[in-house]
């Protein structure tokens, strides 16, 4: 039985646009909206490199990816040929206008994929 | 709902394309049968030199194997020729009486080889050079017998000549014209050719006629005879005196022939609107093309109007030739022979076998040939196609491309693919080596640079190495796939050009993305990250403080007002008017630092201080904190404004280049463009400020400023070239405006100064901004009023169109 949480509401989420809902020790999860206000949620993370796809240009129902480029399908989390690779997607749903994530999802899904690095830290790691 | 019906005569390679593109945008909508006259897949014909020459094998010049066939459910009749078609019935028969219906009939019969009407043309030992059986015949009689003659001394018969030779065979070529593939090359580097084939054991009889073909006793050729009476021993001979459209079964079903199968803009025929035909059979505005480039054009245009589409025309093609003889590089394009009206410049160095010629007319390119040094035959070739006035670069023209872009970074200055190891890296931005490119053209079957892009990432960033790319896909995949149309489409959504949508928006007074869209009929609602951006720049530039920016519509980076970084944190760059700041402005800097834990703090290229790692809910209070305005670092918008210290301090500065910056600063910072803009300022010609390689770049001398414009220290080093000298610091505020206005209103969007400069000539901007003083203050009034008021948006959000929600996530846990 699972149990849905509320995010937002969807018109707090800009048409074309996306929102983060962030997580304790673990990747994000994005949550887009389309121009026909269907909304979608990918763990906010490019198969390529880890780039936060929340901030990338939604167009149609696809996402480009803010550092390279990819193109990812919001209903798949997957690049679109020829590029290969998915995010996980999180399960979604719109009620009255107020967006809802599976709460048993969010708090255990993806929790091992590890968030990209940078900085002088990510070298002396490397 | 029953599928319609789709069959299609010959199996090549533009016929083959033509279902390949067919089966991209409507793959259900017909059952497809596919009649080949050969009992192969279809294969690389343009491959069958090198593979005569013993370099390539069959198995690796196939394009679709059998399994395609199967995977796309397309029912293939390999091995059986189409003899007759019923137009009425719609039914298709071959000469083994299999039998298809057609709701849609695609004729891509090719051609034939054309066979000399001489006594003798039916002996053993007489072929064509068309397709694998004649190559497979070459290859066999190579192994028994001795002397080859090949009939016609152009592309085809010296491919075919340099393959038999390669294999063991003396081998004659007989050309009846007075030098080597003259409808590609003028008579100097015709014979420069044949010098180079005679050096490698060639043998050539030139202008010499055949009469006749005579066979032995068991019906085999044995000799070619001449005109003049002369006899040569021939145990082969090899007709590749050209080739003729094959039209015997549209001629046989009663479709209008004329130099082939006669169709439309759209590939239809004319006869029948039931039947389309592309490739070598057709006949397009009186032209049967015989390059693949052309053919894969018309196969895509076909290919929309048999999805239903009902969009694309296919109006015609410009060409140009490779010779495929490993070790001998000519190019040629266009009118390459020149004459009335024409000017040639030539450079000609025999000894070394080098010879170029470039065929001027008016101010345009319309031909070139070169033999010896061809790296720049793709660049002479677009530039013919796009018809740049070349005026201003005619000095260096003949020097190509490398002559004018010495500057190039990132494929360790190679020029020449070929001479490449496999490991050697082309593509230097996603470190792409030759052989990885190689590799994915011959396995997945590409064709045009688009596809390598797609595919390999090779040339995909900065796109400094597409030349080499596209000399690998040249020998990879042969021939020359470059695309022949003069204008670009901005992206998949439309087929719109970038210059067609600012034209639109500016004649119409567009003001939104979608009245955009909807006017221009793109194909997409709500365009892609390619297109997206580039209209909401050209609204916003075309029409300020009427069209209305729209943030959902640009890249992040302009979006969130700084520069996001590989871990998705972001980097904050404040201005420094000419580079100059304070200890207030340092101190609050330290502060911010130290308060919000920024890892890295860097000086940067152009004077200024970059604190990297800044988190995105943190940058909102990092502004308000350091309490400097937005350098603008993160935007396609003027950037920094590099100076020396000047006459204010240095003992050799002659003018006071620190305030000259600030001046310039000031007055444009805000301005969005095309791409990001540099601005440098030095106080005298040693140039301390580096403004050689700048967007504009201002040099003090004793007696004023002078003013250099479009140059660019990035992928492409590129020297600033000198604009104007001018007397005041208001005269260069005004010209240096007036110039970015007009790169501002006429640039493509992500297109430098340096690349627009390029495009539209350096002649052209002076006469709009040297000649024209009106045209020049109107044009640095519009940029003043279009600056007026304009937000800084790491302080004005609701005027800067800043949604501020992006700075808090939502639901947390």
């Amino acid at each position: 039985m699972s149990e849905w949480k509320k995010i937002c509401r969807v018109d707090e989420i800009p048409s074309l646009g996306a929102r983060r809902v962030a997580r304790d020790g673990a990747v994000a999860v994005a949550v887009f909206r389309n121009a026909e206000d269907q909304v979608f949620a990918l763990l906010d993370r490019c198969p390529h490199k880890g780039g936060p796809l929340s901030q990338g240009i939604v167009f149609g129902s696809s996402v480009a990816c803010p550092l390279h480029n990819w193109t990812i399908g919001l209903d798949d989390g997957c690049a679109k040929s020829p590029d290969e690779g998915c995010t996980p997607s999180f399960a979604c749903k719109v009620v009255n206008g107020e967006v809802l994530l599976d709460a048993n999802e969010l708090a255990t899904k993806a929790l091992d994929l590890p968030a990209p690095t940078a900085g002088p830290r990510a070298c002396s790691a490397a | 709902m029953k599928k319609m019906k789709l069959v299609m005569v010959g199996n090549g390679m533009a016929g083959v394309r033509t279902l390949e593109e067919l089966l991209k945008i409507a793959p259900d909508l017909y059952d497809i049968t596919v009649f080949g006259a050969e009992p192969h897949p279809n294969y690389n014909r343009i491959l069958l030199s090198p593979v005569l020459a013993g370099e390539q094998t069959i198995d690796e010049i196939i394009l679709n194997p059998l399994s395609w066939y199967a995977e796309n459910g397309i029912t293939l009749h390999a091995g059986k020729k189409v003899v007759a078609i019923d137009r009425k019935k719609r039914i298709v028969r071959a000469d083994d009486g299999t039998e298809a219906e057609y709701d849609r009939l695609l004729l891509a019969t090719g051609s034939n080889p054309f066979i000399l009407p001489v006594p003798g043309k039916d002996l053993q030992g007489v072929i064509g050079y068309r397709d694998i059986a004649d190559t497979n015949t070459m290859i066999e009689a190579a192994t028994r017998y001795k002397h080859a003659v090949v009939i016609g001394g152009g592309l085809l018969g010296l491919e075919a000549a340099n393959g038999l030779m390669l294999r063991g065979m003396q081998v004659t070529v007989v050309h009846i014209m007075p030098w080597l593939m003259e409808r590609q090359l003028d008579d100097v580097a015709g014979k420069l050719l044949q010098r180079s084939l005679e050096a490698r054991g060639l043998k050539f009889l030139i202008g010499a006629q055949t009469e006749a073909l005579i066979g032995d006793k068991n019906g085999r050729v044995m000799a070619v005879k001449f005109k003049d009476g002369k006899e040569i021993p021939a145990d082969l001979v090899v007709m590749a005196a050209g080739i003729r459209p094959n039209t015997e079964l549209a001629e046989k079903i009663g479709l209008h022939v004329n130099r082939g199968i006669v169709v439309t803009d759209t590939m239809q025929t004319v006869t029948d609107p039931r039947v389309y035909s592309v490739g070598e059979c057709a006949a397009h505005r009186g032209i049967a093309y015989g390059l693949v480039a052309p053919l894969f054009e018309q196969g895509k245009v076909c290919a929309t109007h048999l999805a239903e589409f009902g969009i694309g025309r296919y109006t015609g093609s410009q060409t140009s030739t490779k010779l495929k003889v490993t070790g001998i590089d000519l190019f040629s394009a266009g009118d390459f022979m020149g004459g009335k009206d024409c000017e040639e410049i030539v450079m000609s160095d025999p000894y070394g076998g080098v010879y170029k010629k470039l065929v001027i007319k008016g101010d345009k390119l319309v031909g070139a040939c070169l033999y010896g040094d061809t790296v720049d035959g793709s660049w002479y070739f677009k530039m013919l196609r796009e018809g740049r006035p070349v005026g201003d670069i005619r000095a260096t023209l003949l020097h190509g491309e490398a002559g004018a872009n010495i500057g190039d970074t990132g494929h360790e200055g190679h020029t020449k693919a070929a001479s490449m190891p496999d490991d050697a890296e082309v593509c230097g931005c996603n470190g792409v080596n030759k052989g990885t490119i190689c590799k994915a053209i011959k396995e997945k079957g590409l064709f045009t640079l688009e596809e390598v892009k797609k595919h390999t990432k090779a040339s995909a960033s900065c796109g400094s190495c597409t030349g080499l790319v596209e000399q690998i896909l040249m020998f990879t995949a042969g021939g020359d796939y470059s695309k022949a149309p003069t204008k670009k489409a901005m992206c998949g959504c439309t087929d719109a050009s970038h210059q067609e949508t600012r034209e639109a928006i500016k004649a119409e007074h567009l003001l939104t993305i979608d009245s955009v869209y909807k006017r221009l009929g793109w194909r997409t609602p709500n365009g892609c990250s390619s297109c997206r951006p580039a209209i909401n720049y050209y609204l916003i530039s075309s029409w300020p403080k009427e069209a209305k920016d729209d943030p959902q519509s640009r890249f992040i980076n302009e979006r969130s007002h700084a520069n996001i970084q590989k871990d998705g944190t972001y980097s904050v760059i404040p201005r420094m008017w000419g580079g100059e700041t304070t200890a207030d402005e340092l101190r609050r800097i330290a502060d911010a630092v130290d308060k919000y834990k920024i890892p890295t703090v860097k000086v940067t290229g152009g004077q200024r201080i970059d604190l990297l790692g800044v988190k995105k809910e943190d940058l909102v209070n990092v502004w308000k904190d350091i309490g400097m305005p937005s350098g603008h670092a993160y935007a396609k918008a003027l950037r920094t404004v590099k100076t020396c210290v000047g006459s204010e301090w240095c003992r050799f500065g002659t003018q006071d280049s620190t305030q000259m910056g600030k001046d310039l600063e000031r007055a444009l910072w805000r301005m969005y463009a095309p791409h990001k803009v540099k601005i440098a300022v030095s106080g005298c010609p040693r140039n301390c400020a580096e403004a050689g390689i700048k967007d504009v770049g201002v040099i003090g001398v004793d007696s004023g400023w002078e003013i250099y414009v479009a140059g660019n220290g990035g992928i492409k080093t590129e020297v600033a070239h000198f604009f104007c000298k001018l007397k005041t610091a208001e005269e260069v505020l005004e010209y240096s405006g007036a110039f970015l206005q007009l790169y501002r209103e006429e640039g493509w969007y992500l297109e430098r100064t340096v690349h627009w400069v390029g495009r539209v000539g350096l002649d052209y901007v002076k006469k709009k901004i040297l000649d024209d003083a009106a045209g020049r203050k109107a044009l640095w009034e519009k940029l003043k009023f279009s600056l007026e008021g304009e937000p800084d948006p790491w302080f004005e959000f609701d005027k800067a169109a800043v949604d501020t929600r992006q700075f808090t996530p939502v639901g947390a846990l």
